[in-house]
């Protein structure tokens, strides 16, 4: 139990950015790279701990859904210039929000003091929730369909397939994937600052999904789960060994990473899959 | 007025030089080099370890930088790249490699220079103000701004008037046609890796020397206006990377001093969108993205 207690908030981070994890894949899967998803998450968890700051007893699933709901519907017209066009999805990348200059929102300082209304048992539901969501696209009519983009997009419209619809409906769950997200660590952490949702954190769950391997739907979670313990794990190796912390830490992470991408191209998700072919051409 | 047009043309001289690089190789291989900001940050430490500690004057140490810059992107395309070339989903694993490469060299940075702003030292540039019109510049900004230029330019020439710099854009056209035409093509991609990381190095030795502060994670804040200066271009256009460039960097100097700082890439990046709404291929960007 003690042993629980310690690992709690490494499991909450754990199912955390496993659903950004998923909030990437979710675009991913029908072929656009969508980098704006930080910013979704920002808006998920700016709407989440306002409404938790000013709302006194709104429950804290509508406080969830509308952290979940408010990126979505901002999902909408930052992709319709977007998804005309094709191939990486950089474009949105870009697209910083302007909550720094907004009296409401405590400009660079962020909102502190938000009640930490998220339990470990919130995030595994979600994680839940949205991996069931997820599977049951898998082998579907519109799974099929996202599959038929990703491939070859000319085809898939060719076979009548409203690409440019499906895309949007992906980038919205990606964006109401990572706006529940940011709602659950906003409630979770006690503050939101516009800090926090730069950049280079879409680009570690990018790596967490494809680490993970994006062949199944939870891949991501799996790649989430191993990047998010493997600093700690060697955090500890470190000590133990009388390793410096710093450096040398930091040179083994992308070392991994870099042998996970160029040796197991289908994620980690394929491992076993490769034992046991390796098993079977032994026997 | 003309101070600040001045102030975002030095600026956007370095934003350019670091894009110029940067879309190089998304031009010939579509993957995006986030190892990119890496080199950029490591060339700045050679440069200052060969000014502070090798005692050697800035104008030995820049191109010795700037070589080690590209060499240093030759060794990042052959770990980090070529293994995963014929791949099907090259352009989402070489970004991912990359940035494990950016993070290697990141520990590398660390472990030599140490986690602080380091700073060249005082007597590394001569400190002299000169007076254009009713503005006034620095030396040093109007070497920055030169050099930029010159590297630029001669990029430019290179590309399109050299053996090597027409093999580079046929690779970028098509591998496969290039390869049957006789290119080699590994070489070219490694060249295409050595001009980008030499620029982007130069970049980052210029970029110290204007700041005068260089740590490891130096790099990061240029990455994403660098991805910003590319996709305005353009994705794969040099020459919509140097217009792109100048333009953010005087954009950004005009919105800091009429709006205050907490404005500064809001400004910017709602420029993009704006553009990239009436033309999402960017400024000079082609009209098709090529595939198959």
């Amino acid at each position: 139990m003690d042993l629980f207690l310690a690992y709690q908030s490494l499991l909450a981070f754990v199912g955390i950015n496993g659903l950004l994890a998923l909030s990437v894949y979710a675009t991913l899967s029908c072929g656009q790279l969508s980098l704006a998803n930080a910013g979704f998450m920002a808006i998920g968890a700016y709407t989440g701990a306002l409404i938790t700051l000013h709302a006194k007893g709104v429950p804290f699933v509508a406080v969830l859904a509308a952290s979940a709901l408010a990126p979505a519907i901002v999902a909408v017209p930052l992709g319709l210039p977007v998804l005309r066009l094709r191939g990486v999805f950089l474009a949105i990348a870009t697209v910083r929000l302007a909550f720094v200059n907004w009296d409401y929102t405590n400009g660079a300082m962020g909102l502190v003091a938000i009640p930490q209304r998220t339990k470990l048992w919130t995030i595994a539901l979600s994680l839940a929730l949205t991996l069931f969501v997820l599977g049951r696209l898998r082998g579907s009519r519109t799974g099929y369909a996202l599959e038929a983009i990703r491939e070859d997009e000319t085809a898939a419209r060719t076979m009548g397939i409203y690409t440019t619809g499906h895309k949007m409906a992906m980038l919205v769950l990606g964006a109401a994937i990572a706006g529940l997200a940011g709602g659950l660590e906003a409630h979770f952490t006690f503050m939101v600052a516009p800090g926090t949702y730069r950049f280079e954190r879409v680009v570690e769950w990018l790596v967490q999904a494809v680490v993970g391997g994006t062949a199944a739907f939870y891949g991501p979670v799996v790649g989430a789960a191993f990047l998010t313990v493997l600093p700690e794990v060697l955090r500890e190796a470190g000590a133990r060994l009388g390793l410096a912390p710093g450096p040398f830490r930091l040179f083994l992470n992308g070392a991994i990473l870099l042998a996970v991408i160029l040796y197991l191209p289908n994620g980690l998700v394929s491992l076993p899959a490769r034992f046991r072919r390796r098993a079977a051409g032994l026997a | 007025m003309g101070q600040q047009v001045l102030n975002g043309i030095f600026l956007g001289s370095i934003y350019a030089l670091f894009a110029v690089g940067y879309t190089l190789v998304f031009g010939v291989l579509d993957i995006l080099n986030l190892a990119h900001q890496a080199v950029f940050m490591l060339a700045a430490f050679v440069a200052l370890a060969l000014v502070a500690d090798a005692h050697l004057s800035l104008w030995v140490a820049l191109p010795l930088a700037v070589v080690a810059g590209g060499l240093i992107g030759i060794v990042l395309e052959r770990l980090a790249f070529r293994p995963l070339r014929g791949r099907a989903d090259s352009n989402i694993s070489g970004l991912i490699s990359s940035l494990a490469m950016a993070t290697v060299f990141e520990a590398i940075a660390l472990q030599i220079f140490g986690p602080d702003i380091s700073r060249f030292p005082q007597d590394t540039f001569p400190d002299r103000v000169i007076q254009i019109g009713g503005a006034t510049a620095s030396l040093l900004q109007i070497c920055i701004v030169a050099i930029s230029v010159v590297l630029m330019a001669v990029l430019t020439l290179l590309l399109a008037r050299t053996r090597l710099g027409r093999q580079i854009r046929a690779v970028a056209e098509s591998p496969r046609a290039a390869r049957i035409l006789g290119v080699n093509v590994d070489r070219a991609i490694a060249m295409a890796f050595f001009l980008s990381s030499a620029l982007g190095g130069a970049a980052g030795v210029l970029f110290g020397l204007a700041f005068n502060s260089i740590s490891p994670d130096v790099g990061r804040g240029v990455e994403l206006k660098g991805l910003a200066v590319i996709i305005l271009g353009g994705m794969g256009s040099i020459p919509g990377a140097v217009i792109a460039g100048f333009a953010l960097g005087v954009i950004e100097v005009f919105t800091v001093a009429q709006l205050g700082s907490s404005f500064r890439d809001v400004v910017s990046f709602a420029v993009l969108f704006l553009v990239l709404i009436a033309r999402p291929r960017g400024l000079l960007g082609r009209a098709a993205a090529r595939e198959a």
